[in-house]
């Protein structure tokens, strides 16, 4: 199997879920003679041509209606959103019409759509190139959420999605593009949307990470005996295997990079209350941004969870 | 030019007209009614005065043809073909309504006639309607995407959005105004800087015209016309139909923003005894035929209002029904 980073990972999954399905179609800003700001589309428009490769106008409310439009009847557009920073003017395409067709037409519309959009700090970008708004999404019924953790998550789990009947927010950790480089499979490769993955087992503390925190969490906890979860889907979410896992170590760490009122993590945190409180030795620690916008360069190091956090809570935890 | 209706259609499609017009209007004061008595709740946007646009504009489209409107579609599902009794059940969220129940009187959708939907949130159909167009294009389809939307839209970026993407991309576009010139309450001059909406593709390099929206048969020349250009030439077009609505916004809206001799004005034009003077003038019909007709509509109306009333309410277990796809569904089986 050939290393792909996750650039290619994902260019690979777009290339083949197109060539499988002529259905497939991408659209946004500069995703055709540009090939994506972060080139994820390269050489899509020379492979598929002008008609399924689609540079659009710099109109993100547009982008996601008319990708709407498509999906009713038929097609699977999958939407680039060049920053998550930019998703904020298609709010209402996303949450007012999206979200809400199958329900509104009681289950004979559905909107097979997928919109990508990079995600998250650390490529030394100020606030709106950065953001990781994850929750929003999470909030809204109808819309699933996918964050892959590395190239061969994100080929899978994007083939999932595009092949998914409902509407897809595919977050892609900016800071993951180019990061590494593992074995993707070439071909009819899927990892299921709703499914967690535990990347470490261990027995003393459950960790739940996504996105570009997952590989920070697992490099912070290379002397604990925890044990490690990949969440992949935040929405539909995979409690049971959370739930399995704490029952099993009694203790949760959760580590998200976006602000911690509302965080995903605090759902995460009722939901193991709710569920698991007899199984918990401690309380439910969230390592997470603060509260802020995310701020430029210097300062994001002192924004993003990094693992001294992260050991901190662990330990604090460990001390119950 | 001859004018006359038989110069223009033949006598049949002239009284179904009269009697779609008519069926629309018992509907709605119907729906008003039901509105008074707490059998219909929300919100209720009536149609009441608008009919000669939904009546002409679906006759000079092609029943394939995508349609999309806003949250004032009850006519226009009607006229396209649902049952007004299925339609009826919905707005009084039953389990036997056209969404069983649970769109309401915003939100009707009916894949089987194409009609795409209304839509709640003002503009936030333009983009939905050019995507159709281009599925439509995509899968070499000869069928247009016809949007309705009234004057307030104008203002919305998904506007100016969708008529941008609409030409640039060359989609078969049919945009229909309904300019009854107030959004909520406050009138087209004082929310647009310039009111002529037609005159607005102009940014757009898109082709547009204004016609009476009081008169049936000029919006069903107009329509048919403009839907003909579309399909032919592949691109988008607008028609900006100038009509009224006889009430409020919605039911709760006194609407103490027009003057009573302003709607009074508007009510001498009502496109219904204007076209069934203009029957009975030319000999196509009788006062008793029309009497006739608008004894049968009275009937359905009282037909779907007992077919609403004495419908189940949805299981309650249908609350979290229809949020995301039951696992290995095929997704729009209707779909050809």
């Amino acid at each position: 199997m050939p290393a792909r980073n996750m650039v290619q990972a994902l260019n690979l999954a777009l290339r083949e879920e197109m060539e499988r399905d002529d259905r497939v179609v991408v659209l946004g800003e500069d995703v055709g003679k540009d090939g994506g700001v972060f080139r994820i589309t390269d050489g899509l428009l020379e492979r598929f041509g002008e008609e399924r490769v689609m540079d659009t106008p710099l109109a993100e409310s547009a982008i996601v209606g008319t990708a709407i439009g498509m999906s009713l009847y038929g097609l699977r557009p999958v939407a680039e959103i060049q920053f998550m920073g930019f998703i904020y003017p298609a709010f209402d395409q996303i949450f007012s019409h999206a979200a809400r067709m199958r329900n509104r037409s009681r289950g004979r519309f559905s909107c097979p759509l997928v919109i990508r959009t990079p995600y998250g700090a650390g490529i030394k970008a100020p606030e709106l190139h950065e953001e990781s708004t994850e929750a929003f999404f999470c909030h809204m019924p109808g819309i699933k959420v996918v964050v892959p953790s590395g190239p061969s998550m994100a080929k899978g789990l994007l083939a999932s999605a595009i092949r998914d009947p409902d509407p897809v927010v595919f977050l892609e950790p900016t800071r993951l593009y180019r990061l590494v480089k593992e074995e993707v499979p070439d071909g009819d490769y899927t990892i299921p949307i709703g499914q967690a993955r535990v990347v470490r087992e261990g027995s003393a503390i459950t960790a739940i990470a996504w996105g570009s925190m997952l590989e920070r969490t697992v490099r912070a906890l290379e002397d604990f005996d925890a044990e490690i979860i990949d969440l992949l889907t935040l929405s539909p979410f995979d409690s049971e295997t959370i739930l399995r896992s704490v029952d099993k170590t009694g203790r949760v760490v959760i580590v998200h990079e976006a602000p911690r009122t509302c965080g995903f993590g605090a759902e995460l945190a009722a939901t193991i209350a709710e569920e698991a409180i007899l199984s918990l030795r401690g309380p439910v620690l969230r390592v997470t941004g603060p509260d802020v916008p995310v701020p430029l360069a210097k300062l994001v190091d002192h924004y993003l969870p990094g693992a001294a956090r992260i050991r901190a809570a662990v330990e604090e935890l460990l001390r119950y | 030019m001859d004018t006359r209706l038989r110069a223009i259609l033949p006598d049949q499609q002239l009284l179904k007209f009269y009697e779609q017009m008519t069926l629309c209007r018992e509907f709605e004061e119907s729906c008003a009614e039901q509105y008074t008595k707490g059998h219909i709740t929300g919100f209720l946007h009536l149609y009441s005065g608008q009919e000669a646009v939904a009546v002409g504009a679906t006759a000079g489209l092609h029943p394939d043809d995508y349609i999309l409107s806003a949250y004032r579609e009850h006519p226009q599902a009607i006229v396209r073909g649902a049952d007004p009794k299925v339609v009826m059940a919905e707005l009084f969220g039953k389990a036997t309504g056209l969404c069983k129940g649970k769109g309401g009187s915003m939100h009707l959708f009916e894949p089987e006639l194409a009609f795409m939907g209304g839509y709640a949130i003002v503009g936030g159909q333009f983009p939905i309607a050019v995507g159709l167009a281009f599925a439509s294009k995509y899968r070499r389809e000869d069928r247009i995407s016809v949007c309705f939307f009234g004057d307030g839209a104008v203002n919305q970026g998904n506007f100016h959005e969708g008529l941008n993407w609409a030409r640039l991309w060359e989609l078969p576009v049919l945009f229909i105004c309904e300019n009854n010139f107030y959004g909520i309450g406050t009138e087209v001059r004082r929310s647009s800087a310039l009111a002529d909406i037609h005159k607005r593709t102009c940014g757009y390099d898109i082709p547009s015209e204004k016609v009476d929206g009081m008169d049936v048969i000029a919006v069903y020349q107009a329509v048919k016309h403009a839907a003909e250009w579309v399909s032919g030439h592949g691109r988008p077009y607008l028609i900006e139909a100038v009509t009224y609505r006889f009430r409020g916004h919605s039911m709760s809206d006194p609407g103490r923003y027009r003057s009573p001799a302003e709607v009074e004005l508007w009510k001498e034009r009502d496109p219904i005894p204007n076209f069934a003077r203009r029957l009975i003038d030319e000999g196509i019909a009788t006062e008793d035929t029309l009497a006739c007709m608008r004894a049968k509509a009275a009937v359905l109306v009282e037909e779907a209002v007992k077919f609403a009333e004495e419908s189940p309410w949805p299981e309650d277990d249908e609350v979290c029904n229809d949020v995301y796809a039951p696992v290995g569904e095929e997704v729009c089986p209707w779909l050809k």
